[in-house]
């Protein structure tokens, strides 16, 4: 069977479902094709023990674009919003962060928190703008011009010293600014932790202040926890998809691209059956897009090569625990347990939990971001039950050896070897777990390397270079392919605005033709 | 830690004993890595016993690859701007190949051994290039440049005195063609290609025959004032044949750093070698572009009036400079065979159609003094030395 379609999507993450939903809604004929059972890519709810279940790879909402909610007209319904950040401290003197407000810190860190909130949420600001366009190629193109020329202005409207600070910070690692400003370590961990989630990155690496600021770019740090776990949300995107009149087969993993006389025609997938289209939209990270589904006959030489040594090696592993009960953590409210709880209890320890990973080891003692999803949310665990969902850093991708089961034994007992510290009846209470490394992120929602962003957030992954130069506007150099996921401008995290901007791209590319 | 051996210093090639026995002036450069001899005797007899009989370079310091594996022609042919699929076994293709921005990186010959089997001998080194372009495709890159030694044999005597040394049914092999011998139990490898725009063969084997191969041929050749050659020579040569030499005609575009200096295969007047019905070969969008955009710049072949060598001459559209130059020389020469003052240079499009003329700017000194020169020049469509026995088959006898 071969059918005609105006655009087909590979891939339905969240990205795909919002790319394809605006697509339709302009008046195309889309067909989007996912591989797994359900639609969500690595936002999906799904069970990991008999009676449990947890959003199985992104659990925390930060960075969903606004404007995708407007545009689509979404409202998820939320379990926890505007969590406070609770970073335990191993004596129980934990800090809470909750928008510009710090509390349990040292004397001073308050004050100077609120000041660094302020200048680091004025600079997110000015990237999220970007993060809403189509970044700018130094051409004659008007519209490049346009979008450059503003970029420029308004870093200047910082003023002198803001922009002098905002250049020299954009670079730089958080580690450094995080000493420089505060003596609280549990809270300088917690800050360090959020610039390194989901990336290939301790808090000395350079640029960990970029990737700080990308996590403030959505709604300025707060984070929330979708009702029914992230999969509600990716449901939500797909009912919308399919009132526009999106066409949305599941099951259908993708074999290939087809690329005839330069320019894609299609799709075949893995079952053999053929869908004809001019125009294909991957949301497959951009590897397994242009080396596997497209190959690379169908791409020159500098650019398959640029491709080839793009940086997405994930780092971030996921332990889903279900529990018989909540478990004590000394220091900590009963009515906290449906707030964000990270372990990071100062700055080096984040980066010595990342020196293992610099030579493909896990960390012995990990970093984590925990929530207990079902504190809020019943419908996650049997009454009276309750699931922790856990971001472990670090576990790369390329562990020296393999993850085999001896291995991942071995890195689930350092986890619960931390968390122990901070909640001393966890062991006792765990009757089933699940761990996911990179690797089985990779193998279960088919992201190269497993990695969050799909392409490292580094400066020079980043913006007009992202994923590689020369593909850095959505489309791909071979006629009528577009990328519009997290390896596309912006980048990851369920935020939707890569989606939302290849779809614009698509869409005024079609005008000007 | 183990200690492996690496050639020390300049390295001379397995003809360098036979070549310093005649040589009679030691006028030697450095080839990539090898000692090679600006003239043995005489720049000008070994250039004319190359015109008039035959004349011998030694060729083994050029960059050969080899290139074979499964994918070996889909790789070659996203490689070059040519289509390869036409150059069938026992055939040598010469090609150019872009990087993603349209941009020559080089030129060099490609001979298809057997199914499946190359080898690209080139100018510059490109192993670089080469892995990358390897990249999702299954084929295997080797460096053979010091595991084949090579022998230019040009001239239009060169059938005959091949012939004499017994490689019978060489007159059947056709221009760009080639095939195998055995030498003392060796193969020997024949490609009728060469530098030098005439009959001519070269000659390719393991480095442990060369010295009876030089001995044999030199012996069959014994009555034809057949010559070793230098790069002198064969440079003249290579001007009257119009064809192109890196860094001297094109700057290749590894090598360049300011935009607008390298060049496309559509500025160096080689449209021939790109095929546009190929889907997909490195620097198609980019030429395609070009194409419908039109080009920079312009290959031409000069004839030029009066006898000064216009070397490195400024280029005009008239006859008293007043106008901004158009271009300039970047190849020159005397030729005797064609008794023309000829020269290859690049000019700005849409100056340089065929038949017009230009004006090139020659310097020249007398006596210490220095003369200025406007010279008229045409633009000639043929190289200037095509001389018709370089493609007949059977070629003539001698």
């Amino acid at each position: 069977m071969t059918d005609k379609y105006d655009a087909i999507v590979v891939g339905g993450g969240h990205n795909g479902l919002v790319c394809s939903a605006l697509l339709a809604r302009s008046g195309k004929q889309v067909l989007l094709l996912e591989a797994n059972e359900q639609v969500g890519g690595a936002a999906i709810t799904r069970d990991f023990a008999d009676g449990y279940s947890v959003s199985a790879c992104a659990h925390v909402l930060y960075n969903l674009q606004p404007s995708v909610l407007k545009d689509l007209k979404l409202s998820p319904t939320l379990a926890s919003e505007d969590m406070t950040t609770i970073a335990l401290d191993d004596d129980g003197e934990h800090v809470r962060i909750k928008g510009n407000k710090v509390t349990g810190a040292r004397e001073g860190d308050a004050e100077t928190y609120k000041a660094f909130h302020k200048r680091m949420t004025r600079f997110a600001d000015l990237l999220k703008k970007f993060f809403n366009k189509t970044p700018p190629r130094l051409t004659k193109n008007f519209e490049d011009l346009l979008t450059l020329g503003q970029l420029g202005f308004d870093v200047r409207r910082l003023g002198k010293t803001e922009m002098e600070a905002f250049l020299r910070l954009i670079g730089m690692n958080i580690h450094d600014e995080v000493v420089e400003r505060f003596d609280c370590p549990v809270l300088k961990g917690a800050i360090s932790l959020d610039a390194v989630l989901g990336t290939h990155l301790g808090p000395r690496s350079p640029n960990t202040i970029m990737t700080y600021l990308y996590r403030l770019a959505g709604a300025h740090g707060r984070t929330a926890v979708p009702q029914g776990g992230m999969g509600s949300v990716s449901q939500e995107l797909a009912r919308v998809a399919r009132d526009e009149g999106v066409t949305i087969r599941t099951g259908k993993p993708v074999k290939r691209i087809i690329v005839e006389n330069g320019r894609v025609t299609g799709v075949e997938t893995e079952d053999g059956e053929r869908f004809d289209s001019l125009t294909v939209v991957s949301n497959a990270d951009p590897k397994r897009t242009m080396m596997t589904l497209i190959g690379a006959r169908h791409m020159e030489t500098g650019f398959t090569r640029r491709m080839h040594h793009m940086r997405a090696r994930g780092n971030a592993a996921k332990l889903h625990l279900a529990l018989d009960g909540l478990p004590d953590i000394p220091g900590m409210e009963k009515n906290e347990y449906g707030e964000r709880i990270v372990i990071a209890p100062d700055e080096d320890y984040v980066e010595r939990a990342f020196n293992p990973a610099k030579y493909g080891e896990s960390s012995t003692e990990p970093v984590l971001e925990i929530t207990f999803p079902s504190f809020r949310d019943e419908s996650l665990a049997p009454t009276g039950k309750h699931v922790l969902s856990a971001v472990v850093q670090y576990a790369p991708y390329e562990r020296k050896g393999g993850w085999t089961d001896e291995a991942r034994q071995e890195f689930e007992s350092a986890v619960i070897r931390v968390l122990e510290k901070y909640m001393p009846d966890i062991a006792q209470r765990i009757t089933a777990s699940e761990l996911l490394t990179p690797a089985d992120i990779e193998s279960e929602f088919h992201i190269t390397g497993g990695h969050w962003h799909h392409a490292e957030l580094t400066l020079d992954q980043f913006l007009f270079t992202r994923p590689v130069y020369g593909a850095a506007q959505y489309r791909m150099p071979v006629d009528g392919l577009y990328l519009c996921g997290a390896g596309a401008h912006p980048g990851g995290g369920v935020s939707g605005a890569a989606g939302r901007n290849a779809a614009r791209a698509i869409l005024s590319r079609e005008k000007a033709a | 830690m183990s200690v492996f051996e690496v050639p020390q210093g300049r390295l001379t090639t397995p003809f360098y004993d036979r070549m310093k026995a005649v040589d009679t002036i030691n006028s030697w450069h450095e080839w990539k890595g090898y000692t090679t001899p600006d003239e043995l005797y005489c720049g000008e007899t070994e250039y004319f016993a190359l015109r008039n009989s035959t004349g011998v370079f030694d060729i083994t310091p050029m960059t050969k690859y080899r290139i074979t594996g499964p994918d070996a022609l889909p790789y070659i042919d996203r490689l070059v701007t040519r289509d390869m699929s036409k150059i069938k076994p026992g055939r040598v293709a010469y090609a150019v190949w872009c990087d993603d921005r349209g941009q020559v990186i080089d030129d060099g010959t490609i001979f298809h051994l057997k199914e499946g089997d190359y080898r690209l001998c080139s100018q510059e080194r490109h192993m670089s290039w080469l892995k990358a372009a390897a990249i999702g495709f299954d084929v295997s890159i080797v460096d053979e440049t010091h595991d084949v030694a090579a022998l230019a044999v040009q001239g239009p005597t060169t059938w005959s005195i091949l012939n004499n040394m017994g490689l019978e049914g060489l007159e059947e092999l056709k221009p760009f063609g080639l095939t195998h011998f055995d030498f003392e139990g060796t193969e020997l490898m024949v490609s009728r290609t060469g530098f030098t725009g005439d009959l001519g063969y070269e000659l390719w084997l393991a480095p442990e025959k060369a010295e009876a191969l030089w001995d044999a041929l030199f012996d069959a050749g014994k009555d034809y004032s057949m010559r070793a050659i230098g790069v002198h020579a064969l440079e003249l040569a290579r001007v009257e044949a119009g064809y192109l030499a890196a860094y001297v005609d094109f700057l290749p575009a590894h090598a360049t750093v300011r935009t607008g200096h390298t060049r496309s295969p559509l500025e160096l007047g080689l449209d021939w070698l790109v095929d546009f019905k190929k889907p997909n070969f490195n620097g198609r969008r980019a030429l395609a572009e070009e194409k419908r955009n039109g080009s920079t710049w312009r290959l031409v072949k000069l004839d030029i009036e009066g006898n000064k060598v216009a070397d490195s001459a400024y280029i005009f559209s008239d006859s008293k400079a007043r106008k901004k130059s158009i271009g300039f020389i970047t190849s020159a020469a005397w030729s005797p065979v064609c008794k023309q003052n000829v020269a290859i240079g690049t000019v700005r499009t849409p100056h340089g159609d065929v038949g017009s003329n230009v004006w090139v700017e020659v310097y020249y000194q007398r006596e210490m003094h220095w003369n200025r020169e406007m010279a008229k020049a045409t633009v000639v469509d043929k190289p200037f030395w095509f001389p018709p026995r370089r493609g007949a088959t059977p070629p003539e006898p001698f």
